[in-house]
């Protein structure tokens, strides 16, 4: 509850902010302190002190996981914040309202992380969207800001109808929006009812998976990742897709994974369809900023894994991707957002340029690959053991390495590009600082390479 | 702790060296370092090892042990003694930014330390991976010419081949009664055979891409000819034998049936492996190439004594995995310094070395004549077991591989001919004697050649537990 009120609360203030404040810094730094707030107020709540106590008759109930996940969802875009604070200053004119917006998104996230009704989850998706759309046509005056937001406001409007459909269907099945209800099981209830459970439920799946652009909902991606400004791309690459992660684990490993096989072999479908798309077309992408966009498909089938089944280790695992593939994202958008323009060959030569931040852009890239050493091998390694744990077959494990295999190869054009290439990086010129950010984040996702226990062990609290 | 220090040396020698900025210093650095490994290398010969046995990833199960018996000493000696012959012979090339060069070396000579060591299953595969990745990034920064695109075919090779070996660990891991990556504990896992047939095929895949076996064999001539020589080193003398060695340490121990089951196909295309290499190497006119192709044939013939699963042929192919690491060392640094020198690999544009530089022509005679095994080399011991063991297995097998005994003898006795005698060709007039710490090594090398060839006893001894434990249980 913490967290609703005060990112509710701060979203309001940030929104007024521009009016006295004129200096972007100070609103960066009055929007890193509502951060700070925001993770303190969560904190408590996770250890149990509360600013309003409220009885939400089930509409809400909080887990520890939920509450973690969203510490560390707060604590990404604290870092999103700190680093591309003065990037984000160039779009529209003045900032805070761009905080206000990351405010009630992450308003939205609080939500998602916690709700346990379906009105809930369509309110906090919503929450989430709204922002988002606004955010893709933050850059008023470039057409592509602007067709993107247009693509993605219809796109995501529609689905979300998609979403409400399947939540009427599951009501009138179940006579209860509850994640706890008792849901008619496949053999043993009325015909009628049944088939709206499934066909809700169907809805309810394909809705979700085009929050988190899996295949194939995936069409709106690239066009949305590519015409929205680079910083908000980042935004909504990392911390807005990991909370729909969460939000869909939360209503799929409730009661209605009682449709068991079916459910299985259609999610099975949905995860080698994605990885297929996402891989497959990043090959051949020109820029960089599509690539990512493609690569991002591919890792979100990856994290569709956590949905495959509940075992000992899958609430770890979707945790640990979702911040490892966060900071990784985050990271190299951070250097594209600096590059003048998006193709492969602005990237000729950086590696003599910049070492430092050609060194923190292979570890960034690494990590998405999945390369031993940095957190994403142990994202990748914790969801495919989870997968394992769950019962999946080893065949879809060995499908899982051959486009982790695969992605190797888009990812290193990059790293070819820096390093193997001579040639002058268009590179706009960046303050010190900036470098030993980014450092500080390659070195994060190193640490986290060798001990991911730092991140995990608080789950046993 | 001392098994540690194998790790430990190498990474702070790397990271030093970014630090230096002075070539001189930097290659001096790096001498020192790699040969305080071999000195710790040559102390832990003969003193039984306690474990070194920390917790690591208490969630996972996984422990950070390293464990040294006879077969990972033999390798860690190789390894050791490799890297400071390496750094002694290539300190006159000229590399850019070498202190960045060495750095990468040195990491990649504590990946390998590591694979040899390690005895949990995350732990090798971490290890297995943070010996490739530095030297893709050596060979195409430094590489020849077409270097990017054949490097990075090597990376996805045998990455592919890791990830499946990946999917093998985790198979195995949710197979232990206590979920845990020890390699005893993968012993006795409890699988039915299609599961160990399965798990054998993902394990095996990875080892096969690294030796390489034919048909996965296809990125190794041209990576061996684009990289930097000293690199080419490495990957021959030393990272080859990763495979091998995990034949022995993880593929026969923890899946003896489905190994016993795959015997013969596995001879089988070692065998024609065999043949190929020998006969394409037979048509090199390239030095590098030449050696490439023989290295394929005499890893072939190591893996294919492997899985004869007799005791003799092991035998045979543990003194190898020493005796063929040295012996390609030395050829391939007489290649590079005629390389060095004359600016050509080309065999037709060579002749004549004898009369110009009789020293090092007498040490190229040398290691040609251990490369196809000629008594009283360290090759002959070797190579004579594993036929033995073959012959037991199989005869026409053995027949067919003892082939490559004489096309061995055809394709390097006729390089020694091309390059060391026949008129003085133009490029060869101009060579000087290599520098004193290149003809060192050589003939330090060129010594253990011959020793070992002579007195093998010390070698049997340090892997005679390997060998009991392998058969015996």
């Amino acid at each position: 509850m913490n967290a609703i009120i005060v990112s509710t609360l701060l979203g309001v203030i940030m929104m007024f902010c521009s009016w006295g404040i004129k200096s972007q810094q100070v609103q960066k730094n009055i929007a890193l302190i509502g951060l700070f707030i925001l993770i303190i107020a969560n904190l408590a709540h996770m250890y149990g002190w509360y600013v309003v106590d409220y009885d939400t008759k089930g509409m809400l109930t909080y887990s520890f996981f939920g509450l973690y996940a969203n510490t560390l969802l707060f604590a990404l875009t604290f870092i999103y914040v700190w680093i591309n604070g003065d990037e984000i200053a160039k779009i529209g004119n003045t900032s805070a309202d761009f905080y206000s917006l990351f405010f009630f998104i992450l308003c939205g996230i609080s939500v998602l992380t916690s709700f346990d009704n379906l009105l809930m989850l369509f309110i906090g998706i919503e929450i989430l969207s709204i922002p988002l759309y606004i955010l893709t046509g933050a850059d008023k005056k470039n057409m592509f800001s602007n067709e993107a937001a247009l693509k993605y406001f219809l796109m995501g409007s529609f689905s979300t109808g998609i979403l409400l459909l399947g939540i009427t269907l599951i009501y009138g099945a179940t006579g209860s929006f509850h994640l706890t209800a008792p849901v008619v099981s496949i053999s043993t209830g009325f015909a009628q009812e049944q088939i709206l459970l499934s066909a809700g439920l169907i809805f309810l799946f394909a809705a979700m998976n085009f929050k988190v652009s899996a295949a194939p909902f995936h069409f709106w991606t690239p066009d949305v990742y590519d015409g929205a400004p680079t910083v908000f791309t980042s935004f909504m690459a990392t911390i807005a897709k990991a909370a729909g992660f969460i939000a869909f684990i939360n209503v799929f490993n409730s009661q209605y994974k009682a449709l068991g096989y079916s459910w299985t072999l259609l999610l099975t479908f949905v995860i080698i369809a994605t990885l297929l798309v996402g891989n497959i077309i990043a090959v051949f992408q020109r820029s960089v900023k599509r690539m990512l966009a493609y690569s991002s498909i591919a890792q979100a089938g990856f994290m569709l894994f956590a949905l495959y089944g509940k075992s000992e280790i899958s609430n770890e695992a979707i945790l640990l991707y979702a911040v490892v593939y966060s900071i990784a994202t985050i990271g190299i958008f951070a250097v594209l957002v600096k590059m003048k323009e998006n193709s492969f060959e602005a990237f000729h030569g950086l590696g003599k340029a910049q070492p430092l931040l050609a060194f923190a852009t292979t570890v960034f890239l690494f990590s998405l690959a999945g390369i031993p050493l940095t957190g994403g091998f142990f994202a990748k390694y914790y969801m495919l053991s989870a997968l394992l744990k769950a019962g999946a077959g080893l065949w879809l494990v060995i499908v899982a390495v051959v486009f982790a295999a695969i992605s190797i190869y888009y990812y290193f054009k990059v790293i070819q590009a820096m390093y193997f290439t001579a040639g002058e990086p268009a590179i706009n010129p960046l303050p010190n600082q900036y470098k030993y950010q980014l450092l500080a984040l390659a070195i994060l996702l190193l640490i986290l390479g060798v001990f991911p226990n730092l991140l995990l062990n608080y789950l046993y609290f | 702790m001392m098994l540690v220090s194998f790790l430990f040396l190498p990474v702070l020698a790397a990271i030093i060296l970014l630090l230096i900025k002075n070539n001189k210093t930097a290659q001096w650095t790096a001498i020192i370092f790699s040969g305080l490994t071999l000195l710790v290398a040559l102390q832990i010969l003969n003193t039984p090892m306690v474990d070194f046995n920390i917790a690591w990833l208490p969630n996972l199960n996984s422990r950070f042990i390293l464990h040294a018996d006879g077969l990972s000493k033999i390798l860690i000696l190789l390894t050791a003694i490799s890297f400071p012959a390496i750094l002694l012979a290539t300190a006159n090339n000229e590399y850019k930014n070498r202190n960045v060069f060495l750095s990468l070396l040195l990491f990649t000579e504590a990946g390998l330390m590591g694979v040899f060591l390690a005895a949990d299953g995350l732990l090798f595969y971490f290890f297995w991976e943070l010996a490739l990745i530095p030297i893709y990034f050596l060979c195409s920064i430094w590489g020849g010419e077409k270097r990017i695109a054949i490097t990075f075919k090597f990376f996805i090779y045998t990455f592919l081949g890791s990830l499946f070996m990946l999917a093998g660990i985790l198979f195995l891991n949710a197979q232990t009664s206590d979920h845990s990556f020890l390699i005893n504990s993968f012993i006795h896992a409890n699988l039915t055979s299609g599961e160990q047939v399965t798990a054998f095929a993902l394990f095996f895949i990875a080892f096969a891409i690294k030796m390489p076996i034919f048909p996965l064999h296809t990125w190794q001539p041209d990576a061996y000819e684009q990289s930097p020589t000293a690199v080419t080193m490495v990957m021959s003398a030393v990272m080859v034998k990763m495979g091998l060695y995990g034949i022995l340490r993880w593929l026969m121990p923890l899946f003896p049936a489905a190994f016993m089951a795959h015997t013969h196909v596995v001879v089988l295309l070692s065998v024609i492996g065999i043949l190929y290499a020998s006969f394409i190497a037979i048509r090199q006119d390239d030095i590098k190439r030449l050696i490439a192709y023989s290295s394929i044939a005499h890893i072939g013939l190591m893996n294919a004594a492997l899985f004869t699963h007799t005791q003799i042929a092991i035998q045979g192919a543990l003194i190898q995995l020493f005796s063929h690491g040295i012996n390609v060392l030395g050829l391939w640094m007489v290649a590079d310094i005629i390389e060095q020198q004359t600016g050509t690999r080309s065999m037709q544009q060579l002749g004549g070395l004898a009369k110009k530089q009789p020293t090092l022509a007498i040490l190229l005679v040398g290691f040609a004549l251990a490369n196809i095994a000629l008594p009283l080399t360290n090759s002959f011991v070797g190579e004579f077991l594993m036929f033995t063991g073959l012959f037991q297995f199989n005869p026409w097998m053995a027949a067919c591989a003892g082939v490559s005994v004489v096309l061995a003898a055809i394709y390097t006795l006729n390089m020694v001919q091309k390059v060391a005698y026949g008129a003085i060709s133009e490029k060869i007039n101009t060579m000087q004697a290599p520098n004193k710490g290149a003809q060192a090594v050589l003939i330090i090398l060129l010594i253990i050649v011959l020793a070992t060839g002579v007195y093998p006893q010390p070698l049997f001894s340090l892997t005679a537990d390997t060998l009991q434990e392998l058969f015996v249980k």
